[in-house]
């Protein structure tokens, strides 16, 4: 078959940031064809039926960081999108009420009392030292990476950033290396006594890394999601009506009203180049499309090696490619449940579900699931982060009933035995949740009406996350701003000429904010490339 | 001394920030939660019960029922069938708005007339050579608004809807309580208003809130339904326009065609109050969305080094707006942040030549006690209107 339409630009995966950055370009009026090899469209933020009325945020099931410009330029609401927030992070405890965590200040104030006076005075500050940093740091998010090794040329935005620098003052320079440099626990020692308080507050710093509480540059991914904002409200997390996957509906909805041209089981083979320079792709059904830019977004190592080819590439970007860390430390639990499970420590049915639950007890507990996995095992006494999203969204779930979604970590991708283990491996890693679970909800194993277990191999070979990672690769320090995906080439160009990156792979990483996306779009329109 | 609705040992109860507010006379929860978000969501997500009994609440039966009604409102409402609702307005003489609310034709010679205000004086005043009875009901029933897209799911748990449409009404036993149904809101999203006799109000606030656990159910206060009231661009008496029976000045009066209620009224029909005068005047001023500028808001706070902070209650204070000269040529008379929009929206009221959509304006906004301009764009309302609302 011989390709016929010629397209201004083609979008190899119809993930959010795919999506986003195709209504962006067919919102400028260029010609756009968006390719995903799956039946649905959303990538990793997808809504998926296994037991009839029950609606799993299969992967990703929490939204912060979509960025609010996105919304207002796409018009998503007007496309269906609706964020519920999380109304509060609760972790419960075996022994003792547990912890809430409050949008509302005196209520969590009363709550940390009840561990440390001291801590619960200083929690306020906390947040607003963090709030300092995280505005520091998020205009950096909206625009592309700072590159100091292209000092001349980028000479404008790097002396902004110095001046951001120099506005912080010593103190908050001080800060702000530490903060990029120490393990999230470091951090939190300075601030609070508790380690029932400490311990959830650590947790954001692992999440997506294979990384322990105690590792350094955690500290830097706590601020990462620390910076989560809906509504402008800093640190809000939500929920999207219909699951996860309505995101992803919204946006291709605005992008076929602006004209993208959108194909599922469109499975892309190659991307064909010609004397280096990316001309279109090759469907594995034997399709052809050609375009002016392919822009990928699926993770480099995906695009670069199984798309592109070693052999197209110099012997160094290789290497800094195969070097690129993914290491995917999580897998994904979800539950149709017939009733609603009852936390022994704070039961009923109170406003205290309807946020994210955090199963980690103390920092102890954390590092000893992360000990377990540096030798090639899960954790028998995981890191859960849990939510119910049919408490505030009767959507997902027929009346009276529910869909519990568990993010566990850590599951590795690299098993002592190897990662196709894990197929061996699935049922337990499911049990040892579901038991982890059951300790601190009674009764929740007879209440399970069906379960999906995804481990890391299930990640990488359904969603095509590399090695299981849920953020296209690590966030961990060295692998961001201006080395994400390597040095040299974080503005979403790459070596070959016009295939570009729009995904979590690029600054500024992962997470469902969209921001590569639209980053993306906007430099090939700014800069004329398109 | 404040009143309490016929509910009120239940919303008592479930009011735990212990805010309330003074709706018409009667004690109302103006937010259950220390912050009404939760209840707000519940309405766009789920489903929230309101306590709207403080709505004045006015039957009108005998035969010249039909033609009261349609002399002193701006609608023909004998045109309307039984089981049906109308959404109206009354004016005085001077065709200046009195009051909105909706009519209902419970039967050939009964109707039901809800009011914002308290204002029996001038529905009866009207009343004489017509042979109708007009008695406030307001004490003697209960009224809860069930509103949200699991609204319909709900109620058939407790008895048989028969596909109650849009603006229909009809008899219903929910819950072995007998109780008449209105598929009508003050939320713009899909709902219905259930009236019922005052002593069964705790009975039936009971049964709504058991079934309800299944289908994200909330008791919401006033603030959330503010948010939503604005989101679907629906004025307010008292705070969007000033009822004439309060007004002190001409000026401050306006017309149902300032208000956007101008489609309501039906011109070319037997006389009615206000007729003769909305004939000739249709007024200067009409009513329009305004969409703020998000980045400008941001830039206000950040010059105060301060994160943008947003209220979680509307504001019901009027500011100015400004053309581009800055010139104070009208005002926005309610604000609030629409969570489901993520934009910052208001009600506004100007001059015809300022009122066209894409036109830029500006609006006072104040920061840390600095009062400042954001851009606005003139929109159309309402601002989110779901099929949903209207759906079958």
């Amino acid at each position: 078959m011989t390709a016929t339409t010629r397209y201004d630009a083609i979008i190899v995966g119809g993930g959010h940031n795919g999506l986003v950055c195709a209504a962006y370009l067919a919102g400028a009026g260029r010609k756009v064809l968006l390719l995903e090899r799956r039946h649905l469209l959303g990538g990793a933020a997808v809504t998926e039926e296994h037991l009839a009325g029950f609606k799993y945020s299969a992967c990703s099931y929490v939204v912060s960081l979509l960025r609010p410009e996105i919304i207002h330029d796409l018009e998503l609401a007007k496309h269906g999108l609706s964020i519920i927030p999380l109304a509060c992070s609760f972790t419960p405890d075996l022994s003792g009420p547990g912890l809430v965590r409050w949008p509302d200040f005196a209520r969590t104030h009363d709550e940390i009392s009840r561990l440390s006076r001291r801590d619960a005075d200083r929690y306020p500050e906390f947040g607003k030292a963090m709030g300092k940093m995280g505005d520091f740091i998020r205009p950096l998010l909206m625009q592309p990476a700072p590159d100091p090794t292209r000092l001349p040329r980028r000479l404008g935005e790097s002396l902004s950033l110095l001046r951001r620098l120099r506005k912080l003052g010593p103190r908050g320079l001080a800060q702000f290396v530490q903060l990029m440099t120490q393990s999230a626990v470091d951090l939190l020692d300075r601030w609070f006594e508790s380690d029932r308080l400490k311990a959830p507050m650590a947790c954001s710093g692992i999440i997506g890394t294979f990384l322990g509480v105690r590792s350094p540059t955690t500290a830097y991914v706590l601020l990462h999601h620390y910076m989560g904002e809906i509504d402008g409200a800093y640190r809000a997390w939500g929920f999207a009506r219909g699951g996860t996957g309505a995101i992803s509906e919204a946006i291709a909805s605005a992008a076929r009203a602006r004209g993208a041209e959108i194909l599922c089981e469109a499975a892309v083979e190659k991307i064909t180049t010609r004397r280096g320079s990316a001309r279109g792709v090759v469907l594995e059904d034997g399709r052809e499309f050609e375009a002016r830019v392919v822009i990928s977004a699926c993770d480099p190592r995906r695009t670069f090696f199984s798309f592109v080819g070693r052999d197209q590439l110099d012997d160094d970007f290789v290497a800094q490619i195969t070097r690129y860390r993914y290491r995917g430390s999580s897998g994904k639990v979800n539950l149709a449940l017939d009733r609603l499970p009852d936390f022994s420590c704070r039961p009923g049915r109170g406003l205290h579900l309807q946020g994210d639950i955090a199963i980690a007890p103390s920092i102890d507990y954390l590092e000893r699931a992360y000990d377990e996995a540096k030798h090639g095992a899960f954790s028998r006494r995981p890191y859960i982060n849990l939510v119910i999203p049919s408490l505030t969204d009767p959507t997902v779930a027929p009346p009276g009933k529910h869909v519990m979604s568990a993010f566990v970590q850590y599951a590795p991708y690299q098993l002592a035995e190897g990662p196709a283990a894990w197929d061996q491996q699935r049922e337990a890693f499911g049990d040892t949740v579901v038991e982890t679970l059951e300790e601190y909800c009674p009764g929740l194993k007879d209440a399970i009406l069906h379960r999906q277990v995804l481990t890391p191999l299930d990640l990488e070979r359904e969603y095509g996350l590399t090695e299981g990672n849920i953020f296209h690769g690590e966030l961990s320090l060295e692998q961001l701003l201006f080395m994400r995906p390597t040095m040299g080439w974080a503005r979403y160009q790459t070596p070959i000429q016009n295939l570009w990156l729009c995904a979590s792979g690029a600054h500024p990483g992962g997470g469902l904010m969209g921001a590569p996306g639209a980053l993306c779009a906007r430099r090939l329109l700014e800069e004329h490339y398109l | 001394m404040l009143l309490p609705t016929p509910v009120h040992s239940r919303t008592f109860a479930a009011c735990r920030s212990f805010r309330f507010k003074d709706w018409g006379g009667y004690l109302a929860v103006a937010a259950y939660d220390p912050s009404s978000e939760v209840e707000y969501y519940a309405v766009r997500h789920g489903c929230g019960l309101f306590d709207v009994s403080p709505l004045r609440k006015y039957d009108i039966s005998g035969p010249d029922a039909g033609a009261f009604l349609s002399y002193l409102t701006v609608r023909d409402v004998a045109k309307l069938a039984v089981g049906r609702v109308s959404y109206l307005c009354w004016c005085n003489d001077d065709g200046q708005l009195i009051d909105d609310g909706t009519v209902t034709r419970i039967d050939a010679e009964h109707y039901r007339l809800t009011a914002t205000l308290p204002g029996l004086h001038w529905v009866d005043d009207r009343a004489s050579g017509f042979n109708v009875t007009v008695s406030d009901v307001t004490d003697r029933l209960v009224a809860l608004a069930l509103q949200g897209p699991q609204a319909r799911g709900l109620l058939e748990q407790l008895g048989e809807l028969n596909k109650l449409r849009f603006f229909r009404s009809r008899a219903v036993r929910l819950a072995g309580l007998d109780c008449y149904l209105t598929r009508t809101g003050y939320t713009g999203d899909l709902g219905y208003e259930i009236w019922a006799d005052a002593a069964d109000g705790p009975a039936l606030w009971d049964a709504l809130l058991a079934a309800g656990a299944a289908f994200g159910l909330r008791p919401a206060g006033l603030e959330a339904l503010d948010i939503c009231r604005i989101e679907a661009g629906f004025v307010l008496n008292g705070i969007d326009y000033r009822s004439a029976l309060q007004c002190h000045t001409a000026a401050q009066s306006s017309t149902p065609y300032e208000c956007g209620l101008g489609w309501a009224v039906d011109l070319e029909r037997e006389p009615f109050v206000g007729q003769a005068a909305l004939r000739k005047r249709r007024g200067e001023e009409r009513l329009f969305g305004v969409v703020a500028d998000w980045p400008a808001i941001e830039a206000l706070f950040r010059l105060q080094g301060l994160p943008p902070t947003i209220p979680s209650a509307a504001s019901r204070e009027g500011v100015p707006l400004y053309d581009g000269d800055g010139c104070q040529i009208g005002r926005v008379t309610s604000r609030t942040w629409s969570p489901q929009l993520k934009q910052y929206i208001g009600i506004a009221a100007a001059p015809q030549a300022h009122a066209v959509p894409g036109t830029r304006l500006q609006m006072e906004f104040t920061v840390e006690y600095q009062r400042r301009q954001v851009p606005v764009t003139v929109t159309e309302l309402p601002f989110f209107d779901p099929p949903r609302k209207r759906s079958r």
